[in-house]
């Protein structure tokens, strides 16, 4: 655009001819945005969705064309127990790890507005130590911390009394195989909880609790009643997020399964569509098709929620 | 019944206890990492660095492949971060300057898309890379974290280019200022600490990624830092596992990212459930 545009612009900043050139131009603006996220995201989903109606494994890699067996792949997923197990187990242990992340999570963040002011930095630092750690690096302390032999949480059981922890395997059977990996979800994904509702909580004014206070209200009541309703907002939120991010626990329990078995007794979604991969990308396709989808459920909440808010 | 300054010292202490609780983990990387292996694989552990030095780190530095996946973790996370930061601004810049038809649905897309798990995608993203001939490479890797990137930045620049008056823009324009140049020598300079703050961001996701790497980068050259650290562990899995240079290697690739994540983390939190603390 040329200056003189511009100055003829300055007797009304909106004049029609300008106003077509800057749509034209904000669109144009769009366009690498669209064509990286096609790129990256739009067409392999798309591939993705045609294929996980068709026979696709291993001739097919070598270039013999797939045949169209339409719901057979979502139907064996419905009806094989392994596949169909794995995914309730996943659907299981999104559901727990939220729970439990949401509640400590709140506690802790009730625990920040009780304490004093050096306790809660302290806490909020240790937190954000916690929450910035790579997902990878945590996760060989944590085998490291519970290793079997020379593991300091064994050696801590064993001292308090509990001497069946000695030399124990907490990989070798499914149950504390996934204990551990919760207890590893939730000491990564309280801080973000415990500290976006602290924030929520702040928003709440004193005067109002105080007013309470004054009128009888125990302490769980102005709890109840006040804090509660006030925060839900960010409660909703952070716990769709929870949800949509605990159905994704892919490196945490490839990580545990390379130091402990790798059987599909011990598989959640990531891990069990990562080990089928291509060799029967139909199935994979199908599964992954289930995740998405499943996501999106979970997302629509989410943008909902944002959208009331916030005008976009 | 207990005096308001009771309770409170009491909550203090709980606190504490469970900000102990919390870095515990990270107390205890940084404190294998200094201790000999004879101190490690002892049954009684070894609660202080007490006599510890920096052996470990040396023994890790010395492999030579540690730098390679810094190497590599570098171009692909310098490359996905320049190209996010120019898509996304110019597209946070549409959508927060001007009205237009389609708008609010790619505003919706941008939310929608960002909360796609990797792990729905990655083996359709892998055999297409495959056919590209994009596997085991820098581009390829980095176009895909590109694409993973970019709506949560554009997400994050559409705030702060809102941020900034339109009015700011026609004042200079009034002045006889073009468009273009009103843009550049006003808002521009007004929304560097954004731009900055969301590089930072994209470079954290890039910098940590662990899934989309994995099944991308399937030769040990081309491995990034995370999949370096994976490999290392496992590595020593059917021999004992060498824990020090394991905790040193770790440390090695967590102290950068805390760093820079404690910086900006406020952003964070405030962005992913911006508008719901309006009371």
């Amino acid at each position: 655009m040329t200056s003189l545009d511009a100055r003829a612009g300055t007797v009304s900043p909106s004049n029609a001819p300008t106003k077509r050139r800057r749509k034209f131009s904000a669109r144009t603006l769009l366009i690498p945005a669209i064509a990286i996220l096609l790129f990256g995201l739009g067409y392999p989903v798309i591939w993705q969705f045609f294929i996980s109606f068709q026979e696709w494994g291993r001739p097919q890699l070598f270039g013999q064309p797939a045949e169209w067996i339409w719901l057979d792949n979502y139907i064996k997923i419905v009806t094989d127990p392994t596949i169909w197990g794995i995914v309730v187990r996943s659907i299981v242990f999104c559901a727990v790890t939220s729970a439990i992340t949401v509640g400590i999570g709140g506690l802790l963040a009730l625990l920040m507005k009780a304490a004093g002011r050096t306790a809660r930095f302290i806490l909020q630092l240790s937190l954000l130590l916690a929450w910035a750690m790579p997902v990878v690096a945590a996760m060989t302390v944590w085998i490291w911390l519970f290793d079997r032999r020379s593991g300091v949480v064994n050696y801590l059981l064993v001292n308090m009394g509990f001497d069946q922890f000695y030399l124990f395997s907490w990989l070798e059977s499914p149950t504390t195989f996934f204990g551990l990996a919760a207890v590893i979800v939730v000491w990564m994904s309280v801080p973000f909880v415990a500290l976006a509702i602290y924030a929520g909580l702040t928003q709440v004014p004193d005067e109002v609790l105080e007013a309470a206070q004054i009128d009888g209200a125990s302490g769980f009541k102005r709890t109840r009643y006040i804090i509660f309703p006030m925060i839900r907002p960010v409660l909703n939120i952070v716990i769709l997020l929870q949800l949509i991010w605990n159905l994704r626990v892919f490196t945490q329990i490839k990580m545990l399964q390379d130091r402990g078995s790798g059987t599909s007794d011990y598989d959640l979604l990531g891990t069990f569509i990562y080990k089928t991969g291509v060799q029967s990308f139909g199935l994979t396709a199908a599964l992954s098709i289930f995740v998405l989808g499943l996501t999106i459920v979970l997302t629509f909440f989410y943008v909902r929620s944002m959208l009331k808010d916030e005008a976009i | 019944m207990l005096g308001f300054k009771a309770k409170r010292a009491i909550f203090s202490m709980i606190a504490i206890l469970v900000a102990a609780i919390w870095a515990f983990p990270v107390y205890w990387m940084i404190n294998s990492s200094l201790l000999p292996n004879v101190k490690l694989e002892s049954r009684i552990p070894t609660f202080w660095p007490d006599g510890g030095n920096l052996n470990n780190y040396q023994n890790v530095l010395q492999k030579g492949d540690f730098f390679q996946a810094l190497g590599i973790s570098a171009a692909v996370t310098l490359l996905a971060v320049a190209g996010c930061l120019i898509i996304a601004f110019m597209a946070a810049l549409a959508i927060s300057r001007f009205r237009f038809k389609g708008r609010t649905s790619f505003v919706l897309t941008v939310l929608i898309v960002q909360m796609l798990p990797a792990e729905g995608m990655f083996i359709a993203q892998s055999q297409m890379m495959s056919n590209l001939g994009l596997k085991n490479n820098i581009l390829g890797l980095s176009l895909l974290y590109m694409a993973a990137v970019v709506p949560f930045t554009v997400w994050m620049l559409r705030g702060f280019v809102a941020g900034v008056p339109i009015e700011l823009e026609e004042a200079a324009m009034v002045d006889g200022l073009s468009r273009a140049q009103a843009f550049f020598r006003i808002t521009f300079p007004l929304l560097a600490p954004g731009l900055v703050a969301s590089g930072v961001f994209a470079f954290l996701q890039c910098w940590n990624e662990f899934t989309v790497g994995l099944v991308m980068m399937t030769d040990n050259a081309n491995h990034t830092l995370p999949l370096w650290l994976r490999a290392f562990v496992q590595s020593s899995a059917t021999r004992a596992i060498d824990w020090g240079q394991v905790m040193a290697a770790s440390t090695l690739v967590a102290i950068p990212v805390v760093i820079f994540f404690i910086i900006v983390q406020g952003r964070m939190t405030s962005g992913l459930v911006s508008g719901a603390v309006k009371g």
